[in-house]
């Protein structure tokens, strides 16, 4: 990853924060007309860009890639099926036992994998993430392989999620909140530091930073907030099960900020709506015909070549195009 | 347990540990060498079991020669797919590498639907092999599982005898621990490379076949003995046979045993076992300290 020294010491500064704020105004207002299914879509890929952003905090901005981070989305998703019961449970408590669930595996699952680096790093995360998949996929604490549904949708006063409008405004307030947190961190001397162990950490230590430390809140709390995306996820769709956590999930995610462009707070979110809309595509038999059956062939052809192609992400595209908006 | 049960499962342990060094011999050594992380090796074994089966009715009895068929077609399969696609992620990063071969997967697996369809399908155990012989009064072990060991502990054999005998084992240990001063003396980099990929696709591929009538061929058995692989790669250290070989085994009796104890987790005991050796030795048994 190259990156200048400006943009590396701040990493969450891609960008003003006029423009994602315009995008959330605007994505308020248009909420009402949208009908049912693109509101649907449109709920779905601001869980994922929660999802996407939560590992841009990793990957982007302190330059671990994690292969398992699908297991915080699952877990997630699967304290809040767990923790709702058959009378449903409030919103709130359940967003944060769900992020409070996810963090405390990734407390255990970071303190462990942070010992190694690089490859071994990928390796170890992806691993771990397979061990709390076969927790949920063999024992009956997750209902096995069909997973649970959820009986009542979660609620906290006027916010019930049962009503489709409410989940897209709850949805998007998530999103924003998420966003304008990392934007935050990015700025702060805990991001500095974090861009810091990405560019160099030999270096980082030698002035006497706790590395680890350093790397395992980044893992935590990134944890906490995939956690976050799996609470709304299991609130959308009514029904979890242990594919949740499963290592295509983790592929996937780390696709999406990949393809939006790496270490920009907007490429998570930018990456989350297009890979959502390009596996829509590729599924639909009126776009592209019988290849349709086959989409995951011509998904991993169009992640071949769109990595060797544009390794810097859609945005690195727009950059190349108009030089001028080079962030 | 009794000693015959005890004897059965240490048998099957040890035949599924050398199962795994197949595969993950290679994967070490892809690593090591080339430093390309290859997501996609687990689908060369599901290439191989699925090559098993559909070469098996060609064969017929002739097994042994099915299985040197199929080494040879997987690896120049592995020259090609070295010389098309692999050698152009040594210069990428891990997480280009990681997204190109997960890409691959997909491809791999699209392309397996596609031709075989999603069914599981059995695999003959070759007549010479079938039934099984009497362990102690009332155990018996069948024969075509003792013969996947053999033919395992053989090619390992084999394995450590060209690494550490010959020349191109020479090359190959030097390139796993210093890439640059390799090229610096100024070794064919690219050749070896070529060679030591199409090597490691054609043991797993072997691996595949070899499992294939005890295991039958499904959809998405490489995803599994991917991540085992990874697992047998992060306790035995990056790019050490010797470390392959002992975790390979470990993970084989911790699995094995795992299922008879604890059936309902036994899925997370080799995950456990890889906690402790990262709390233990972070580097790996045989790792070298980073």
């Amino acid at each position: 990853m190259t990156t200048t020294p400006s943009s590396a010491a701040r990493p969450g500064l891609a960008g003003p924060a006029l423009i994602p704020a315009l995008v959330a105004i605007a994505l308020a207002l248009a909420g009402p007309t949208l009908g049912p299914y693109g509101a649907d879509l449109m709920v779905k890929m601001m869980i994922l860009s929660i999802f996407a952003l939560s590992l841009q905090l990793l990957v982007g901005m302190t330059g671990l890639v994690s292969l398992g981070h699908a297991a915080f989305y699952g877990i997630g998703a699967y304290v809040t099926v767990l923790a709702s019961g058959s009378e449903g449970g409030n919103l709130l408590v359940l967003g944060l036992l769900s992020m409070a669930g996810a963090a405390g595996y990734a407390l255990v699952v970071g303190a462990l994998s942070l010992r190694t680096r690089g490859v071994y790093f990928i390796m170890v995360t992806l691993a771990f993430a397979q061990m709390a998949y076969f927790v949920f996929h063999d024992t009956p604490v997750g209902g096995g392989s069909d997973g649970i549904y959820l009986y009542v949708r979660p609620a906290a006063g006027a916010l019930d999620m049962e009503n489709r409008t409410v989940m897209f405004y709850v949805v998007l307030a998530a999103l924003a909140a998420t966003y304008a947190l990392l934007a935050l961190i990015g700025r702060s001397r805990f991001g500095a530091a974090l861009a810091g162990i990405r560019v160099n950490e030999q270096r980082m230590r030698a002035a006497g930073f706790p590395v680890y430390g350093y790397k395992l809140a980044a893992f935590v709390l990134a944890g906490a907030l995939a956690g976050l995306a799996g609470c709304l996820v299991a609130s959308r769709d009514g029904v979890v099960n242990p594919e949740l956590l499963g290592w295509h999930n983790s592929g996937e995610v780390l696709l999406m900020i990949i393809l939006g462009g790496l270490g920009h707070l907007r490429g998570a979110v930018i990456g989350a709506v297009a890979f959502t809309l390009l596996k829509e595509v590729l599924s639909t038999h009126a776009m592209v015909g019988p290849l349709a059956n086959h989409w995951q062939l011509t998904l991993g052809i169009a992640i071949i070549v769109f990595v060797a192609l544009l390794p810097r992400g859609l945005i690195g595209l727009a950059a190349r195009i108009s030089p001028r908006n080079t962030p | 347990m009794d000693f015959g049960t005890f004897l059965v499962q240490c048998l099957n342990s040890v035949q599924y540990g050398l199962l795994l060094f197949l595969v993950a011999s290679g994967l070490t050594l892809i690593f090591g060498i080339m430093g390309v992380i290859n997501l996609a090796h687990g689908s060369f074994y599901m290439i191989g079991a699925y090559m098993a089966f559909a070469l098996s009715p060609l064969f017929g009895d002739q097994f042994l020669v099915m299985l040197a068929a199929g080494v040879v077609m997987a690896a120049v399969f592995g020259y090609v797919l070295e010389w098309a696609f692999f050698s152009y992620l040594y210069q990428r990063d891990h997480l280009q590498q990681v997204l190109m071969t997960y890409g691959l997967i997909l491809v791999f697996e699209e392309l397996r639907s596609i031709l075989v369809g999603n069914d599981v399908h059995g695999v003959p155990v070759p007549p010479w092999l079938a039934g099984s012989f009497a362990l102690g009064d009332l155990m018996s072990y069948p024969w075509y599982r003792l013969f996947a060991s053999a033919a395992c502990v053989v090619l390992a054999l084999g394995l450590y005898a060209v690494v550490n005998r010959t020349k191109l084992g020479m090359m190959i240990r030097a390139g796993a621990s210093n890439r640059d001063m390799v090229r610096g003396l100024g070794i064919d980099i690219r050749r070896l490379y070529r060679i030591v990929f199409a090597a490691g696709v054609a043991l797993a591929a072997l691996a595949g076949m070899i499992a294939a009538p005890m295991s039958s061929v499904y959809p998405n058995m490489g995803a599994s003995v991917l991540i085992i692989c990874f697992v047998v790669v992060v306790i035995g250290g990056i790019g050490s046979i010797t470390g392959a070989l002992v975790a390979s085994l470990l993970v084989g009796f911790v699995d094995t045993f795992g299922k008879v104890f604890f059936a309902e987790i036994s899925g997370i005991g080799v995950y456990l076992l890889m906690a402790i050796i990262l709390i233990w030795r972070p580097e790996g048994l045989m790792g070298r300290k980073t």
